[in-house]
């Protein structure tokens, strides 16, 4: 049964609507793949009790034929999202054993689907980095390595757990989130395809949260399609969201195979960056050439702020994070280590209940916010955003239907190797897609080769806002040129 | 706006006059059934922490979604404060870390207010009055209670007031004396009481005023103010004043300065004490709250509501003094609380003829009733004589079925046992005698009996008072005074 791991969500979808499996089946075969696959360290909680439970209660609604869109298919969920009465930590000491009594408006969409959750998975602490390193946890493990290599790689992050999950066969589907670049990186350093929707497409409510005006849930899956069809049940208007945007939900998946002739596809001059690698630069070459094939236009764009994204990015996020972690005081929930007084009791808890990267951003944003500092960094960084924004925003008054980059500057990197000395090193993962999160538009992530050593490599199409079907009818285009990529198992 | 400033009570110090600048921060708890941000209750006297959402406990994934009705109060609140509506607002967070603070930030609005200038014109003694120009009014949220007495170890945190809308109403500097200050804040408790968008219970801390002093030399540049923090009485408010003013002028005159500091007034030793200085002040680190879009509104979502507003004191007051002839005073005094307005208007709406009689239940209302009541110790809403009753009362006066000394007895007979006026006179004799017959032979005895007086009332017609007075005694007080002034002059040929 082990085979039923590597069906897409589409085929498994045609296989339980014709009863070739059952969901239980289905479901197991995941729970035994999770249970093999430990030394990933992937799963932070497996749910194999309320996985069987799901999976036996939408089997008899298929049965009935009352099955919803995504009935059967196995799931892992991100730690980040809330999970009624399941443990959820965002990977962090501070939340401890934290069950909270409600679950994510993203989640529950996907129960009510007809989903089946086999467990929660790693994270970056708090989503904060882009190796899932930094996780309470400890690090997650790429399935993928250098040719000839035993090296451990990181999967990215800070959706590591979900990329690497999926990516493994672990989980048909998963849960993500992306302020900066959380589900397209990890999604390219596994061969994994991730979509990091419009800021408003997806409710943040039930999400822990990092930088709330950045913050969007996602799919990582193994293909397009299996991502257009995850996206369908996550999106939608959620009156518990301010910020979510009250517009009908497309069936995402009619756009898979949709022609791309005639769309103008921009090519950003200021993502050639100097230094970058050849083969990334090719892959970029490829891919356009692929879009050129299949009809598109290929037309160079300048978005002239671009260099400046990276250093308001990372003042904007931990100046909105400073604030979002401030709850996490040890007074109502999680950890709390005691001291003589409240102060005291603040100092201790946040002291050992906070990883250094969470930290760092905190303090980062306490810093750029403070009285004297506010206009210098926080309303300047504000006000780059508008630029940045506005750039996007000339570009598709162009004409153009969106715009392809690399996903990353790298392919994946060993565990230990990055952002020890210097975190910047690590924060310069997120060069082409933080523009996306500070202009709030929608961006995906698609497997389009390997490197020299055998990784995997991605490219990133962005799109107008709201234009997540532009994304899949294109992203689609270059899965079918570069093919899948699956690692091989030697876990 | 410009605010002509109303000169103020100056201090005599050693070196000459002082002026006082006073500015208030008025913390009006808005009127509404849920919290600012999130579904829970805002009932008053819950159980502990029974009134909380998942949002005002601030757990993970939260996010908080603003209460319309809360808004609506505070554009409300504005058109009644005469001041700018903002169609776009933002919601800023306030940052600090204390217990009373679930989220570690407060939800307020710091750049772009709901509200902007205005002004209010307050009552002062004597008839004068005084304009004072509001700043700005802004929604935010109320913080947790802390229990410290609970535990010898502990202090509890009760979050039901967590998270209640608050609208913060800021003044101009321009109030200048105790007087003013406490003429403003029972001015603006009015308002919003008529306004319905705070109750304005000041002992439940519906209403809690900070208040901004420092003194100059009258017209001179400005002093360096301290805050007093967390006022909750009008009285208080007064006599913080007084003290910080003298207080912050011997400082000066002893050669001294002041610090800008945070305060606080302990109302039984009166006199303010340090909380806590400038170089210990917050930084609040206020930013836009990124989980929440700017607050927008249309212009005609504002004149809906404008044109939906109750009458306010000031509008009340000049229709009573136009339309029925009340001296400013009493129509001041009848409009200052919403309930002695509505009482009053009870009153007028049980007369039979109201331009008559509409002079005469202003004044039955304020000297009869108010002053029974304040005797007493009760509160308009409970007074023992209903509006019905009273109307009936200064009915059967101003149709002349009885005496206003008469009326005096069946009020005190109302106050005591209730009944309806009308049938009590009936039932016991107190009607008015109007048998001019009857009158007459009254007054023709007394005159009989009395020779002397007669002839002493011819030389000095002011003494015919004596002879009204035995006529009212004799016919019990039910004599028309009228018919017997009359009857006398005649009589006695005055």
């Amino acid at each position: 049964m082990t085979d039923l791991t590597s069906l897409t969500i589409a085929e498994a979808r045609e296989g339980l609507a014709s009863k070739s499996f059952t969901s239980l089946e289905l479901t197991n075969a995941h729970l035994a793949a999770i249970e093999a696959a430990r030394s990933l360290n992937a799963f932070v909680l497996e749910t194999p009790d309320q996985a069987r439970a799901m999976a036996r209660t939408v089997d008899a609604k298929i049965a009935k034929g009352e099955g919803g869109p995504l009935a059967g298919i196995p799931l892992g969920i991100k730690d980040l999202f809330a999970t009624k009465d399941v443990r959820t930590t965002a990977c962090s000491k501070i939340l401890g054993n934290f069950v909270p009594p409600y679950e994510s408006t993203v989640t529950s969409q996907l129960w009510r689907d007809g989903a089946v959750m086999l467990g929660k998975l790693n994270n970056d602490e708090f989503a904060m980095g882009s190796s899932n390193e930094t996780s309470c946890f400890g690090p997650v493990v790429n399935p993928w390595r250098r040719e000839g290599s035993n090296t451990t790689l990181v999967p990215g992050g800070s959706s590591g757990g979900s990329a690497s999950a999926v990516a493994a066969l672990l989980c048909m589907g998963a849960t993500a989130t992306d302020t900066g670049g959380s589900i397209r990186q990890p999604a390219a350093f596994t061969a994994t395809v991730g979509v990091k929707p419009t800021y408003g497409r997806c409710s943040r409510w039930g999400i822990v949260a990092f930088a709330s005006s950045l913050d969007q849930a996602g799919p990582i899956a193994r293909t397009v399609r299996d991502s257009a069809i995850l996206m369908r049940s996550m999106a939608g208007h959620d009156p518990k969201d301010t910020t979510s945007v009250d517009i009908g939900v497309p069936d995402y998946e009619a756009a898979i195979g949709k022609s791309v002739k005639g769309m103008k596809i921009g090519i950003p001059r200021e993502y050639r960056l100097d230094g970058m690698p050849a083969e990334i630069e090719k892959l970029w070459a490829e891919g356009a050439a692929w879009l050129k094939a299949a009809g598109a236009e290929l037309v160079e764009v300048s978005l002239p702020h671009t260099k400046y994204a990276l250093p308001a990015y990372y003042i904007v996020a931990p100046a909105e994070a400073s604030s979002n972690l401030a709850r996490y005081d040890g007074v109502r929930y999680g950890l709390r280590v005691p001291g003589r007084s409240i102060g005291e009791l603040y100092e201790n808890t946040r002291a050992e209940g906070f990883g250094d990267e969470v930290r760092r951003r905190v303090m980062i944003g306490t810093y750029v916010l403070s009285a004297g500092y506010y206009d210098a960094y926080y309303l300047r960084a504000q006000k780059v955003r508008t630029l940045i924004k506005r750039d996007f925003e000339d570009c598709f008054a162009k004409g153009i239907s969106a715009i392809l980059t690399p996903a990353t500057p790298s392919a994946a990197f060993g565990v230990g190797e990055k952002g020890g000395a210097d975190p910047v090193e690590m924060y310069l993962n997120d060069i082409f897609t933080v523009t996306v999160n500070m202009a709030g538009l929608p961006g995906i992530a698609v497997p389009a080769g390997k490197d020299a050593q055998g990784l995997p490599l991605g490219l990133q199409l962005i799109g107008r806002p709201f234009d997540e079907e532009t994304l899949f009818s294109l992203g689609e285009v270059v899965e079918q040129a570069a093919g899948r990529f699956t690692p091989p198992r030697w876990w | 706006m410009t605010v002509s400033v109303k000169p103020g009570k100056l201090i005599k110090g050693q070196t000459g006059d002082w002026e006082v600048v006073i500015g208030m921060e008025v913390h009006a708890q808005v009127t509404s059934k849920s919290k600012l941000f999130s579904g829970a209750s805002t009932e008053f006297g819950g159980e502990p922490n029974s009134h909380v959402s998942l949002v005002d406990a601030a757990m993970p994934g939260m996010l908080p979604v603003i209460n319309e009705e809360c808004v609506k109060q505070a554009v409300r609140t504005g058109l009644g404060l005469n001041a700018k509506i903002n169609l776009r607002s933002v919601f800023d967070r306030k940052n600090y870390f204390y217990p009373d603070s679930p989220q570690g930030y407060q939800i307020s609005q710091y750049k772009s207010p709901v509200v902007g200038e205005g002004e209010i014109v307050v009552e002062l003694d004597g008839g004068r009055t005084a304009t004072i120009g509001i700043e700005r009014l802004h929604l935010e949220q109320d913080a947790a209670k802390l229990l410290h007495d609970q535990s010898p170890t502990m202090s509890c945190v009760d979050l039901n007031r967590c998270g209640v809308a608050l609208m913060e109403i800021v003044s101009k500097p321009d109030i200048r004396d105790a007087e003013q200050a406490k003429a403003y804040v029972t001015k603006l408790r009015s308002i919003l009481r008529y306004l319905g968008t705070c109750d304005g219970d000041m002992e439940k801390g519906s209403l809690r005023a900070d208040v901004n002093v420092s003194v100059r030399k009258p017209g001179g540049p400005l002093g360096t103010r301290c805050e007093i923090k967390n006022m909750n009485s009008i009285n208080f408010i007064g006599q913080a004043i007084e003290y910080e003013a003298r207080r912050q002028i011997e400082i000066i005159e002893d050669g001294g300065t002041i610090d800008q500091e945070t305060r606080l007034f302990d109302p039984n030793k009166g006199e303010t004490r340090s909380m806590r200085s400038k170089e210990e002040a917050h930084d609040y680190r206020y930013f836009p709250d990124p989980d929440l879009l700017p607050l927008e509104f249309t212009q005609s979502y504002v004149d809906e509501l404008k044109a939906k507003l109750p009458e306010l004191p000031d509008q009340k007051k000049a229709r009573f003094i136009e339309s029925l002839g009340l001296s400013p005073y009493d129509a001041g005094v009848l409009v200052a609380e919403r309930e002695s307005a509505v009482f009053y208007e009870t009153v007028l709406d049980g007369l039979a003829d109201k331009a008559r009689d509409g002079k005469l239940a202003a004044n039955w209302v304020i000297n009869e009733l108010f002053g029974r009541l304040n005797k007493e110790g009760h509160g308009i809403t409970a007074s023992p004589v209903s509006a019905a009753q009273l109307a009936a009362i200064v009915s059967l006066i101003g149709e002349g079925t009885i005496s206003g000394k008469i009326a005096k007895d069946l009020f005190e007979i109302v106050w005591t046992e209730g009944g309806d006026p009308r049938e009590l006179v009936e039932a016991r004799g107190m009607k008015q005698v109007t048998d001019l017959g009857a009158i007459e032979k009254v007054v023709d005895d007394i005159i009989a009996a009395n020779p002397d007086k007669v002839a002493q009332a011819k030389a000095k017609p002011q003494l015919a008072g004596w002879f009204v007075g035995q006529v009212m005694k004799q016919s019990g007080g039910k004599a028309n005074p009228q018919a017997v002034n009359d009857l006398l002059k005649t009589k006695l040929g005055i």
